[in-house]
């Protein structure tokens, strides 16, 4: 017994399910291995970073469905942007894991209740973003369209959303980012995502290259897409090239 | 429903289980979670409301400033927390540490903003009243910044609430995440209560802070001024 737990000792934290190819790096679960990495990118890492890609993009393109919809709304009508702000708001502030367990009980432990919950919290950001984009618009501009004969939803479509997209990038960028962020913690009640590779790593001494990793993919997703959405709004709005700050 | 009947029966029952002994109390829960998240917040307050001032009153920084808070917002809580558990196992230090890492973003942003924003014309007429650098902060930036000033502390509160719970998922115990991290002790009624105690933590936390900061706000700039959100500006953050 007593020879057992001194076996114990000396190997330090186990480290299951590696089988006997373990390294010797990763037996003594020193800072980074990483043949770890390589050996277990494909049957690991790699789908969960694709489900955490889905998680959010699924998440972020509801949410901005939902809020164009809630900001063109009270756009037009303006007393409707203090009750949305209101439920945004609350939504906005029940912590996340709080709320993926609140939402197992009517929904079940699925990827609806995830998706539920991660696009409530797109809500908030961009609402406010994409109704503060279309109320910038000066107001010298709608007249000028109007006096080119412009119908409403003509001078929407072809002056107000164009104008309003730097504010409702900007506030896709922040929901990305956030969503992201907030996708970890999905696991709990449905196992998809870096936060499954989290999770492992913590029950095993914790694991600190699985640990580094996925958190690492995690925070690397987040820049690369803050990234690229910087990019697409380069892209989609040229004008704003010429005065840049 | 039935689940959230009981549920709430957890709760009257301040988190006692059948058949179970030496399980901490719902209140007493609440109560660690508040402790923990306050002692995190006072740190960050006072590393990150001078650091933003400055910034604003110089009116320099403004990348930094600005793009520290989207940076916290992509740090996931519970990878920070992991990896502090990773290397320096996860104690109270450890957490405060997190929080802090966490929360000092949004205060920096939201207090930077504030101040910078100030009217240049109203710095200009105490400059002109022969007001000092000092007065001109004390008297007329800052009264006129708080109320941005303590939506970013807000932001942080809820913050670090939702964030010490999560502590609990990486092995960190004595706070409301407890119960959710633990169903196999507390039963499903047990994680959806303590998911209900969390939920309305957070809404009483933020509700508390937004009537203190109107009552902060000087009243002349008593009009509605919410946080701004977008051009890279603070939205209220969680994770």
């Amino acid at each position: 017994m007593s020879g057992y737990a001194a076996t114990l000792a000396a190997t330090g934290p186990v480290i299951p399910n590696f089988g006997a190819h373990s390294s010797k790096c990763v037996v003594e679960n020193r800072f980074f291995c990483g043949d770890w990495v390589s050996r277990n990118w494909d049957s690991v890492l790699w789908p969960a970073l694709r489900q955490h890609v889905m998680l959010t993009a699924i998440a972020v393109g509801i949410g901005f469905v939902i809020s164009v919809a809630l900001a063109l709304a009270a756009h037009r009508y303006g007393w409707l942007e203090r009750p949305t702000l209101l439920v945004t708001t609350i939504l906005y502030t029940i912590p996340s894991l709080a709320l993926f367990e609140l939402l197992v009980a009517p929904v079940g432990a699925n990827i609806y209740a995830a998706e539920i919950a991660l696009v409530s919290y797109t809500l908030l950001i961009l609402f406010r973003n994409i109704l503060t984009g279309l109320r910038e618009v000066p107001e010298e501009v709608l007249d000028a369209a109007e006096g080119m004969g412009m119908t409403r939803g003509q001078a929407l479509l072809k002056v107000e959303l164009p104008l309003a997209l730097p504010a409702i990038v900007a506030g896709l960028r922040i929901a990305v980012v956030t969503i992201i962020a907030l996708a970890t913690i999905v696991y709990t009640i449905y196992d998809k995502g870096l936060g499954v590779p989290i999770h492992t790593a913590l029950g095993e001494g914790p694991f600190k290259t699985e640990l580094l990793v996925a958190g690492g993919l995690t925070v690397a997703l987040a820049l690369v897409a803050d990234g690229l959405l910087v990019l697409l709004q380069r892209v989609l709005t040229p004008w704003t090239r010429a005065r840049a700050t | 429903m039935h689940q959230f009947v009981e549920a709430f029966e957890f709760i009257g029952r301040n988190g006692a289980i059948d058949g179970q002994s030496g399980l901490p109390s719902l209140s007493h829960l609440a109560l660690e979670t508040l402790k923990v998240g306050a002692i995190g917040v006072a740190i960050s307050i006072v590393i990150a409301v001078p650091v933003g001032v400055w910034l604003g009153h110089v009116h320099r920084g403004s990348f930094v400033a600005i793009n520290l808070g989207n940076i916290g917002r992509a740090l996931p809580s519970l990878a920070v927390l992991a990896i502090g558990d990773a290397f320096l196992g996860l104690g109270l230090t450890v957490v405060e540490v997190a929080l802090v890492i966490l929360a000092v973003p949004p205060i920096i942003t939201n207090a930077y903003l504030g101040v910078d924003g100030v009217d240049r014309d109203l710095v200009d007429a105490a400059r002109g009243m022969g007001m000092s650098e000092g007065e001109i902060l004390r008297r007329v930036e800052l009264p006129l910044a708080v109320p941005l000033i303590f939506a970013g502390i807000r932001t942080a509160a809820v913050f670090v609430i939702s964030t010490t719970t999560i502590a609990s998922l990486a092995g960190f115990s004595g706070t409301l995440g407890d119960p959710i991290a633990n169903e196999t002790s507390y039963h499903f009624s047990g994680v959806l209560g303590a998911a209900i105690c969390v939920a309305a933590l957070a809404l009483v936390v933020e509700g508390v802070l937004t009537l203190v900061q109107r009552g902060l706000t000087p009243r002349g700039v008593r009009v509605e001024r919410d946080v701004e959100i977008g051009m890279g500006a603070p939205a209220p953050g969680l994770t």
